[in-house]
C-alpha cells in the first residue's frame, strides 16, 4: 500500500461511490442480515398464529383469523403440556441456581486442587450432544429402576443439564467482582457473613438472576433429553413435536408467541429496572 | 452486627518486630516503629518495599507471619479487621457500587448497630465538602470526590488510627496538591492518628510530622521531613528524598567539631555530628546548596567553604531555578541547582566556574552503602 | 508529644518476645469443598454415572424380551459402525457444513455488535437472546414454511437457476430445499447460531480498539488488521463457539426429522433415537451413543491441552 506523501491540509472528502459505501459497510449490512435471519422465523410464527389453516397443518398461510388467539386451550393436551413444562422449569431453574451458585462461589473464590478437573467437568454437558445425555441418563434410569420414568426423572435430567449453564453464567459474574469491597465492608465492621450478605451477594446478582432466566429458558424450551425420559408425561415441546406428525394447530403458534413477547418483556424491564437503578 | 474492641491507653500505634514472608520473600523484614496518637504519620517508598503490607498487616487484611501490632496497651494479633478500631481509604476507594453515597459512608456506623446515622452522615460529608451528593452513585462521581467520600467513610468511625493507602495515587497532579491539603486541614480538625503510605516523596514531606523512608521491607530512617531531608543517614534516603551529590573520599582528621576528607581534587570539611566512624565515606551535598561562581570572579580569601573548581557541562533552565551538570577538575560530576532570583548570571556549558557550600550543608556516609541506592537504573529517583 | 523512636534497621525490640504465628483457618480450608459439594455429586450420579452405565450397555447382548447380559462384546461396535457409517459421515458432513456457515453469519454480527453499534448494542443483544426463549421447535418449524415449496424463497431461487447449482452438489433435489439436505444444513445453522454468537461476542467485546488503531496507525488496511490483529485475538471466543455448536450438531436429529426426509438425510442422531425408543435394541443405540461421548471428548480434551482448563468460558 502506497504511503501518501504528507502535503497541504487534505480535501474535501471525495464524493463515495455506492460500491465505496458498500465495501465500508459491509460489515454492518452482514451483521444486520443475520440478525434478519435469526429473526424471520419468529416473525412467521407470529404471522401465522393469526391463521386458519386450510388442513390439519399450520404451514402455510390462509386466510386471516383470531380464533386461535381466543381460545388457546381448545386442543386437548395443550395447557396441560404448557402447565408441566412449566412447573418443571420452575422447579430445575430453583434447584440448578441454588447447587450452581454454591459451585460457581467455590470456583471463582478458592484455590484448591482438582478446581481445573471440575472446570472440564462442567464444560462437558454443554458440549455433549443430547441425544448422548438423554440416552444414558434412560439407561440409567432403566437399569436402576429406583424412579419411575416421568416427572421426577425430567427433573433430574433438567438440573443436570442446566448446572453446567448456571455455574459459567455466575462465574462470569464473580470475576470481575473487586475483592477490595469485600475487604473495605471488613475493615467497616462487618463480619464475614455480613459481608457477604451485603456486598457481594448484591454484586452477584445479577449474574445469578441472568443464569435463572437462561436455565428457565433451557429447561422450558428442552426436548431431547425429555423425550428420552419421560415416560408418559408430555411437556409442551413432546407437544409440539407430536403435533408435527399429527396435525399443527395455529394455537401452538400463539403460545409460541406468547412466549417470545413475554421473554422480550422481561428482558426489556431487567434493563430499564437496572438503568433506573443506576441513575438514583 | 460487630463490635471494634476499644483501645484505652495513649492510643499509640506500634509495631514491635513485624515480620511478613511470602514463600521465600520477606516483603516484610523486621520493622520496629512507634507512631504517637495523633500524628500526621507517612510511610514512603518504592513500590515493592512492604509499606502496603505493612499497611494491610495493620488493618488486619494480612496475617504477619510474626511480630506485634498495639495500638495503646491493647494487642491487636489475630483479630480479625472488623474487630479493630483501624479505618482504611483503599487506593481505588473500593467504594460499594450498589449503595449510593449516604449508604456508604452510614456503612461502618450501621454495622456496629448505630441507629441514627443521618446527622453523623451529613456532618461528614458538610467535613468533606459534599453536602447534597448523599443520593448519588460512586459511578457518577469524579476521582476526586469518590476519594473524599472514602474519606468520610472511613472516617466517620472515629477509628484509633486511619489508614491510607496511596489514596491520591489516581487523582491528576492540581487535584492531587488539593487533597494533600484537605487531608492535612481533616487530621488537623479531627485529630485522628493518620498512616499515610505514599511512594510520592514530595508528598510525604508536605502532609506528614514524621516520616519512615522504606526500602526492602525495613525501615531505612524515621524522622521529621526536615530530618531526613537535611541529615540523610542513608545513600538510599540521600538519593530516594529529592537529590543528593556524593563523593568517595577518605577521613584525613577529625578535630574538634570538624573532620577534613580528602576527595580527588581537593578536602571538604563536614561536621562531626554529620559523620559515621568510617574512614572510607561519600561526602554528601545537595544542589540546591552548590554556589556556582565564575571562575574569574572568584574571590581569593579563605572563607570557610567547601569549594572544587569545575567546568559547566550542561545548563537546563527549568523556570524556578537552573540546573547545572558541572564536572570539577579531577573528574567528579556534580548537579547543583541555581535558583532563579534574578541575582545571577546563567553559565553556558564550558564556563570555568568554582563550585562552593557552607561546611554545615555537608553531610557523610559510610562508604559501604551503594551510592546508587535509591536510583533506579537510568540514574532518576525511584 | 514524645519523639518518635528512632532505631537503626533491623534491631529487634528488646525484652519482648515473638508469639507463636496464628492457626490457620480450617473452616476456609474445607470451604470450597462443601459448596461445591451438592452440585458436584448431581453431575457426578446424572452424568457420569450414565456415561458409565451407557457403556456397559453397549457391551450388553439380548433383547428387551430376554433380558440384556454383560458380555464385553465389543462385536457391537463393529455392528454398530459397519451398519450406520453412512449415518455418521452425514452427521460430520452436515455438522461440519452448518458450523462453517454458522461462524460465517455469527462473525459479522458480532463484530457489529461489539464494535459498531454503540448506543443499540443492548437492544441487538435482547433481539440475538429472545428468540432463545420462543420453543426452538416452534421455529425450527417456521422453516417449513419459508421453504416451502411454492414459497418465496424456492421460487425466487428457482428463478436464478440457483437451486439448479445446489442439486448439482448434491444439496437439494428436484426443485424444492424442503427434504433435502440444505434444509437439514439450514436448520442446524439456526437452531446454533446463538451459541455461535454468544461466544465471539463475548471475546469481541473485551477487545480493546486501540490495538486495531495502533495497527492502522502502522499502515495496516482494514482488512489486513482485522486478520493479524482481531481475527487471531477473538481465537478463543471462535473455538469455544464452534465447540458449542459442532459437537451438539453432530448428535441432533430435530432438524433431520423435521425438515429433511427419512432416510435420506437421516443423521446419527435419528438412528440412536430410533434405535433406543423404538426398535428398542439398546446396546447397538448404546454402542452408537458412546462413539459419539468418545469423540466428544476427545475433541474437547485436545481443546483443552491448547486453552488450559481456566479458558474454557
Amino acid at each position: 500500500m502506497t504511503l501518501l506523501q504528507a502535503g497541504p491540509a487534505k480535501a474535501a472528502r471525495p464524493r463515495r461511490s455506492p460500491l465505496g459505501w458498500l465495501r465500508e459497510h459491509i460489515v454492518l449490512i452482514a451483521g444486520l442480515a443475520a440478525l434478519a435471519y435469526l429473526l424471520i422465523p419468529n416473525v412467521v410464527v407470529v404471522v401465522l398464529s393469526f391463521n386458519r389453516p386450510a388442513g390439519r397443518f399450520n404451514y402455510s398461510w390462509n386466510e386471516f383469523s383470531v380464533n386461535a388467539w381466543t381460545d388457546p386451550c381448545s386442543v386437548a393436551g395443550l395447557c396441560e403440556a404448557l402447565g408441566l413444562s412449566l412447573r418443571i422449569a420452575v422447579l430445575s431453574t430453583l434447584a440448578a441456581v441454588v447447587l450452581g451458585t454454591l459451585a460457581a462461589f467455590a470456583l471463582t473464590r478458592h484455590r484448591f486442587r482438582g478446581r481445573g478437573g471440575t472446570n472440564v467437568l462442567i464444560f462437558f454437558p454443554m458440549a455433549t450432544p443430547e441425544v448422548v445425555m438423554g440416552s444414558s441418563l434412560l439407561a440409567l434410569f432403566v437399569n436402576a429402576a429406583i424412579v419411575p420414568l416421568g416427572f421426577w426423572t425430567i427433573l433430574i435430567a433438567h438440573i443436570m443439564f442446566l448446572l453446567s449453564y448456571v455455574i459459567v453464567t455466575v462465574k462470569a459474574r464473580l470475576a470481575v467482582l473487586d475483592p477490595r469491597l469485600e475487604e473495605a465492608a471488613m475493615d467497616l465492621y462487618a463480619d464475614e457473613r455480613t459481608t457477604f450478605w451485603r456486598v457481594t451477594f448484591p454484586l452477584a446478582l445479577p449474574g445469578i438472576v441472568a443464569a435463572a432466566l437462561l436455565a428457565f429458558a433451557l429447561s422450558f424450551d428442552d426436548f431431547i433429553i425429555t423425550n428420552f425420559n419421560a415416560g408418559s408425561e408430555v411437556t409442551f415441546p413432546m407437544f409440539v413435536w407430536g403435533a408435527a406428525q399429527r396435525g399443527m394447530p395455529p394455537q401452538v403458534n400463539v403460545i409460541g408467541t406468547m412466549m417470545f413477547v413475554a421473554a422480550l418483556a422481561a428482558v426489556i424491564i431487567g434493563q430499564f429496572a437496572g438503568r433506573r437503578r443506576r441513575m438514583r | 452486627m460487630s463490635d471494634p474492641i476499644s483501645v484505652a491507653g495513649d492510643g499509640a500505634l506500634r509495631l514491635v518486630s513485624l515480620y511478613k514472608r511470602f514463600g521465600p520473600v520477606a516483603a516484610v523484614d523486621g520493622i520496629d516503629l512507634t507512631i504517637p496518637s495523633g500524628s500526621f504519620f507517612a510511610l514512603l517508598g518504592p513500590s515493592g518495599c512492604g509499606k502496603t503490607t505493612t499497611l494491610r498487616m495493620v488493618a488486619g487484611l494480612e496475617e504477619p507471619t510474626s511480630g506485634r501490632i498495639l495500638i495503646g496497651d491493647v494487642d491487636l494479633a489475630g483479630q480479625k479487621p472488623y474487630r479493630r478500631p483501624v479505618n482504611t481509604v483503599f487506593q481505588n476507594y473500593a467504594l460499594f457500587p450498589h449503595l449510593d453515597v449516604f449508604q456508604n459512608v452510614a456503612f461502618g456506623l450501621r454495622r456496629r448497630g448505630v441507629r441514627d446515622v443521618a446527622a453523623q452522615v451529613e456532618q461528614m460529608l458538610a467535613m468533606v465538602e459534599l453536602s447534597g451528593y448523599e443520593g448519588r452513585r460512586p459511578a457518577q462521581l469524579s476521582g476526586g470526590q469518590q476519594q473524599r467520600v472514602a474519606v468520610a467513610r472511613a472516617l466517620i468511625n472515629n477509628p484509633s488510627v486511619l489508614l491510607l493507602d496511596e489514596p491520591l495515587g489516581a487523582l491528576d497532579l492540581k487535584l492531587r496538591r488539593q487533597m494533600q491539603l484537605e487531608l492535612k486541614r481533616i487530621q488537623a480538625d479531627v485529630g485522628t492518628t493518620f498512616v499515610h503510605v505514599t511512594h510520592d516523596q514530595e508528598e510525604a514531606m508536605t502532609m506528614a510530622d514524621t516520616v519512615a523512608v522504606m526500602n526492602s521491607g525495613r525501615i531505612e530512617q524515621l524522622g521529621s521531613p526536615v530530618e531526613l531531608y537535611e541529615r540523610p543517614r542513608t545513600t538510599f534516603v540521600a538519593n530516594f528524598l529529592g537529590q543528593s551529590n556524593l563523593i568517595d573520599g577518605t577521613v584525613e582528621s577529625r578535630d574538634g567539631d570538624l573532620a577534613i576528607v580528602a576527595v580527588p581534587g581537593g578536602r571538604l570539611a563536614v561536621h562531626m555530628d554529620r559523620m559515621p566512624d568510617t574512614d572510607q565515606v561519600h561526602v554528601g551535598v545537595r544542589p540546591e546548596k552548590l554556589n556556582l561562581t565564575p571562575a574569574d570572579q572568584v574571590s581569593g580569601t579563605a572563607s570557610q567553604r567547601n569549594r572544587l573548581a569545575a567546568v559547566v557541562t550542561e545548563s537546563r533552565f527549568i523556570g524556578v531555578s537552573t540546573e547545572y551538570a558541572v564536572r570539577t577538575d579531577a573528574g567528579l560530576q556534580l548537579t547543583a541547582f541555581v535558583q532563579n532570583a534574578g541575582r545571577h548570571q546563567p553559565m553556558a556549558p564550558g564556563a570555568e566556574v568554582e563550585v562552593s557550600w557552607d561546611p554545615a550543608h555537608t553531610f557523610a556516609l559510610d562508604v559501604r552503602q551503594a551510592a546508587d541506592a535509591g536510583l533506579d537504573p537510568a540514574g532518576a529517583a525511584l | 508529644m514524645s519523639a518518635p523512636t528512632a532505631q537503626p534497621p533491623g534491631l529487634v525490640h528488646p525484652g519482648l518476645p515473638t508469639p507463636p504465628p496464628p492457626p490457620p483457618r480450617l473452616r476456609s480450608r474445607r470451604l470450597p469443598y462443601l459448596l461445591l459439594l451438592p452440585a458436584l455429586a448431581w453431575l457426578a450420579i446424572f452424568f457420569v454415572v450414565p456415561t458409565i452405565t451407557l457403556f456397559s450397555t453397549s457391551l450388553q447382548t439380548g433383547s428387551i424380551y430376554e433380558g440384556y447380559a454383560l458380555t464385553f462384546s465389543f462385536s457391537n461396535y463393529l455392528d454398530a459402525w459397519s451398519r450406520f457409517w453412512p449415518q455418521m459421515l452425514r452427521s460430520l458432513l452436515y455438522a461440519g457444513a452448518a458450523t462453517v456457515l454458522a461462524l460465517l453469519i455469527a462473525y459479522p454480527l458480532a463484530y457489529t455488535m461489539a464494535f459498531k453499534a454503540g448506543r443499540w448494542r443492548n437492544v441487538l443483544l435482547i433481539l440475538v437472546i429472545a428468540p432463545f426463549f420462543t420453543s426452538f421447535l416452534i421455529r425450527t418449524l417456521a422453516w417449513k414454511t419459508i421453504l416451502a415449496d411454492n414459497g418465496i424463497v424456492v421460487e425466487v431461487l428457482n428463478a436464478l437457476r440457483i437451486t439448479d447449482v445446489l442439486s448439482a452438489i448434491g444439496l437439494t433435489t428436484d426443485d424444492r430445499i424442503l427434504a433435502t439436505p440444505l434444509a437439514v444444513i439450514t436448520g442446524l445453522t439456526y437452531n446454533f447460531l446463538p451459541f455461535m454468537i454468544l461466544p465471539l461476542y463475548a471475546t469481541l467485546e473485551r477487545l480493546d480498539v486501540r490495538l486495531i488503531e495502533a495497527a492502522s496507525d502502522l499502515y495496516a488496511s482494514p482488512f489486513a488488521a482485522f486478520r493479524k490483529i482481531t481475527l487471531p485475538l477473538s481465537m478463543p471466543g471462535l473455538v469455544a463457539g464452534t465447540l458449542l455448536t459442532f459437537i451438539p450438531a453432530c448428535g441432533d436429529y430435530i432438524n433431520a426429522q423435521l425438515l429433511g426426509s427419512m432416510p435420506a438425510t437421516a443423521m446419527i442422531g435419528n438412528v440412536i433415537d430410533a434405535q433406543f425408543l423404538r426398535v428398542l435394541a439398546y446396546p447397538t443405540a448404546a454402542a452408537l451413543s458412546f462413539t459419539l461421548m468418545v469423540g466428544v471428548v476427545a475433541i474437547v480434551s485436545m481443546y483443552v491441552r491448547r486453552a488450559g482448563t481456566e479458558r474454557l468460558l
